[in-house]
């Protein structure tokens, strides 16, 4: 890694306007195995990778139940996204306790990341290290949003963080046009689609990965190891006769995609060259 | 005399009472439906049963500001419960938790009657009663608030439940059928009503078993 | 009043005034629902003691775009719910996220700040009427200064809850006309008038529905004083006064 005189702390800048404690927080994302969302009109579904860290050892939970009507899945170190849903569960008590009613997504999600931003401004913290696709349901419908350590937040229609990230969001881009309308099955074949490009030659299981979904008229919950297992099934079963072509087809597009690059517009996508600020 | 004026306090009594009764395998949870203040009628549509869990019900009369207080109060220490367990608080863990909040605020007591009626993780009925400060007992059966009085010696002539004293302490579980159990319940409710001004209008019962909850509603006395 | 007096400390830095009785008083609010939203009704008088002091206070205000609230009770801590209200209010629009405060929320809201004052032996002398309209959805409930709540399809604080919602009882139904409803208001205040003495005949309705708040200009209720009873109070009564 390289190092430099700039970024020993938080709250320092480098002369060309960069603070890379902060940067290297937002690396921590990428190490962590990928999660990714996408949403409806109605629904928003959230998948992620679990990867143990030894042949001895079960994996992390990385889908975090916030409430009835909101759900958090993460990437990066799982400790800060433990804590952060934490916060997040109690603002969500909080505002049930004062107003009856259910905290709307997008101001938890900017609570969120005033929190974050924090972390950026002062000389005694760290920022956290995690990256958090917060998905929920209020009375303006079905919101996906990245919360990143910099204490940026983005609203999407579909995304995905964490190692390997890049190969789901070029299915994502390929396809969003067609989510707004999805219904809630399609919406999660889509997210295990997406979960299996980021394997790398592994083949996509149920224990290997965890899905939740919330919608009208269903809370957040996360899919039971069988259910998950039986819809890769039903759709594997359906690929192995008319995707070879398909697939074949959607590296060429994958490509296509790499090469266009950042112009090619999903202005969702970051591009990986850049400085990581944009983000 | 001083100046005349008007006057407040901090507390107020909105009536009402509540019944729960324990079977081997079911429990019924039941309270009246009216909320008044001295001799007025404020509602007479006001449920005073909470869900607190899956298999667990809270009946409360007394101060509604407090009781609703008391409510939340629950129902948010349940919700964090749910998230730190991953499951639903068992009726009995329910039963020392309300125990521990209501004495919490011991020198500023949450006026609250209760009767928490529920199924144990065996799916046995299980009844805890208690007083306005914590104190609380497992018991068969029991009545609190305003008709409680009434209800009382009713409950304890027809369901004659063992001794707490005997050894070894046998079940403390009523011997009646689930039907007989509601239909005493009723029978109580509706002689309550005859005498207890603040308890009428209607009664909403409770039932709890292994096929699930099931709801009644039967009218009361308006007057 | 001993057992309030014990629990004030005493120290020099908890030596703040707090409301132990009411000064300037507005007296009863009624309200129901009606086929299309709520409907509510007060007069205009503030009396500071027997004295009727204000005649023409406005005791229904509109709280955000979907909830009307009508106060009983001391003037001052109405005013100071009124500014809770709109920098709550306030902040919610500054979200402009597409997501609003309704009823409900402002009702649990109210119910909060209530319950939290007579918590600290402080209360809001007030008892409060909300309504609204949200969603399609009807609301109607009402607080008091310690904290007391309920939602019904009519309601009524003060003297209102003696003389207006027997009659309210009698005639309400839930597709009432917003004439009918009207109609039902005007009995009710013209009841509280002829026999709630801090009441004046200088009254407002106010009315809400999917489309909005209207609160109608004040106006006064035709009366009839030549009742009997009125002209002689003790005739049926001889020797008690």
């Amino acid at each position: 890694m390289f190092r430099n005189q700039y970024d020993t702390d938080v709250t320092t800048w480098s002369p060309a306007g960069r603070l890379f404690q902060v940067e290297y927080a937002m690396e921590a994302v990428k190490q962590g195995s990928a999660a990714i969302g996408l949403r409806s009109k109605t629904h928003v579904v959230l998948a992620c990778v679990n990867k143990a860290n030894s042949e001895l050892s079960s994996h992390q939970k990385k889908i975090f139940h916030v409430a009835d009507h909101i759900g958090v899945a993460i990437a990066g170190l799982t400790a800060d996204g433990r804590v952060l849903s934490r916060y997040m569960r109690s603002e969500c008590i909080n505002y049930n306790y004062t107003y009856d009613s259910p905290l709307p997504v997008g101001r938890l999600v900017v609570q969120l990341a005033d929190k974050a931003q924090v972390c950026t401004q002062r000389s005694w913290k760290r920022p956290y290290g995690v990256g958090l696709l917060v998905g929920g349901l209020d009375e303006s419908g079905a919101h996906l949003y990245y919360n990143c350590p910099s204490g940026n937040y983005f609203e999407y229609q579909a995304f995905a963080i964490g190692s390997r990230s890049q190969a789901a969001k070029t299915y994502l881009e390929r396809r969003f046009e067609s989510f707004k309308d999805s219904s809630r099955d399609d919406l999660i074949k889509d997210a295990l689609i997406a979960t299996r490009e980021t394997l790398q030659g592994e083949k996509l299981r149920s224990s290997i990965c965890t899905i939740a979904v919330v919608g009208a008229g269903e809370p957040f919950h996360i899919l039971d190891q069988d259910t998950v297992q039986k819809l890769i099934d039903a759709f594997e079963i359906v690929a192995e006769e008319d995707v070879p072509a398909a697939e074949s087809g959607g590296a060429d597009d994958q490509s296509a995609a790499l090469e266009e690059g950042a112009p090619a517009d999903q202005g969702a996508a970051p591009d990986e060259g850049v400085a990581p600020m944009d983000i | 005399m001083s100046k005349q004026q008007a006057n407040w306090s901090p507390y107020d009594n909105n009536g009402g009472s509540c019944v729960a009764i324990a079977g081997a395998d079911y429990c019924v949870v039941a309270a009246d439906t009216r909320m008044s203040t001295g001799y007025s009628i404020l509602t007479r549509d006001y449920s005073k049963i909470c869900k607190l869990a899956d298999k667990c019900f809270l009946a409360s009369s007394g101060f509604q500001a407090d009781v609703r207080a008391l409510q939340k109060n629950l129902a948010a220490k349940h919700l964090s419960y749910q998230h730190q367990h991953n499951k639903q608080m068992s009726c009995p863990a329910m039963a020392q938790l309300l125990s521990n909040t209501l004495y919490y605020k011991r020198f500023f007591p949450y006026y609250a009657f209760n009767v928490l009626g529920g199924l144990d993780s065996e799916g046995k009925g299980c009844v805890f009663t208690y007083d306005a400060v914590g104190s609380y007992e497992k018991v068969g059966y029991s009545a609190q608030g305003s008709g409680s009085t009434l209800i009382m010696p009713v409950l304890d002539k027809r369901l004659q439940s063992p001794s707490p004293l005997l050894l070894p302490s046998q079940d403390a579980v009523t011997p009646l059928s689930e039907e007989e159990a509601i239909d005493l319940v009723k029978t109580v409710f509706v002689a309550a009503t005859e005498r207890d001004i603040h308890t009428g209008d209607s009664v909403e019962i409770v039932v709890l078993n292994a096929d699930g909850i099931r709801r009644e509603h039967v009218e009361l006395r308006k007057d | 009043m001993s057992s309030v007096e014990l629990n004030q400390p005493k120290n020099s830095l908890s030596e703040i005034q707090r409301t132990q009785y009411p000064y300037v008083t507005g007296t009863s609010v009624v309200a129901l629902k009606y086929k299309d939203g709520i409907l509510m009704a007060s007069d205009m008088g503030a009396s500071y003691g027997s004295t009727l002091r204000y005649k023409s206070v406005e005791r229904i205000k509109p709280i955000g775009k979907h909830s009307l609230l009508g106060a009983t009770g001391e003037l001052s801590d109405f005013q100071e719910l009124l500014r809770y209200l709109d920098e709550l209010i306030l902040y919610d629009n500054m979200w402009d996220d597409g997501n609003s405060l309704g009823p409900k929320e402002v009702h649990n809201y109210l119910t909060r700040i209530m319950y939290n004052r007579r918590n600290k032996f402080n209360p809001l002398w007030n008892s409060l009427i909300l309504g609204g309209v949200k969603n399609g959805q009807k609301y109607l409930g009402t607080v008091n200064m310690i904290g007391v709540h309920y939602e019904d399809d009519h309601v009524a604080t003060g003297f209102g809850n003696h003389l207006a919602r027997p009659i309210l009882r009698e005639e309400w139904h839930k597709d009432l006309s917003f004439e009918d409803g009207v109609k039902i208001l005007e009995k009710c205040m013209r009841v509280l008038l002829y026999r709630d003495r801090s009441a004046v005949n200088k009254l407002q309705i106010a009315k809400i529905t999917e489309e909005g708040v209207t609160i109608s200009q004040p106006y006064a209720l035709k009366t009839f004083w030549g009742f009997n009873a009125f002209q002689n109070p003790t005739a049926a009564a001889e020797g008690s006064w």
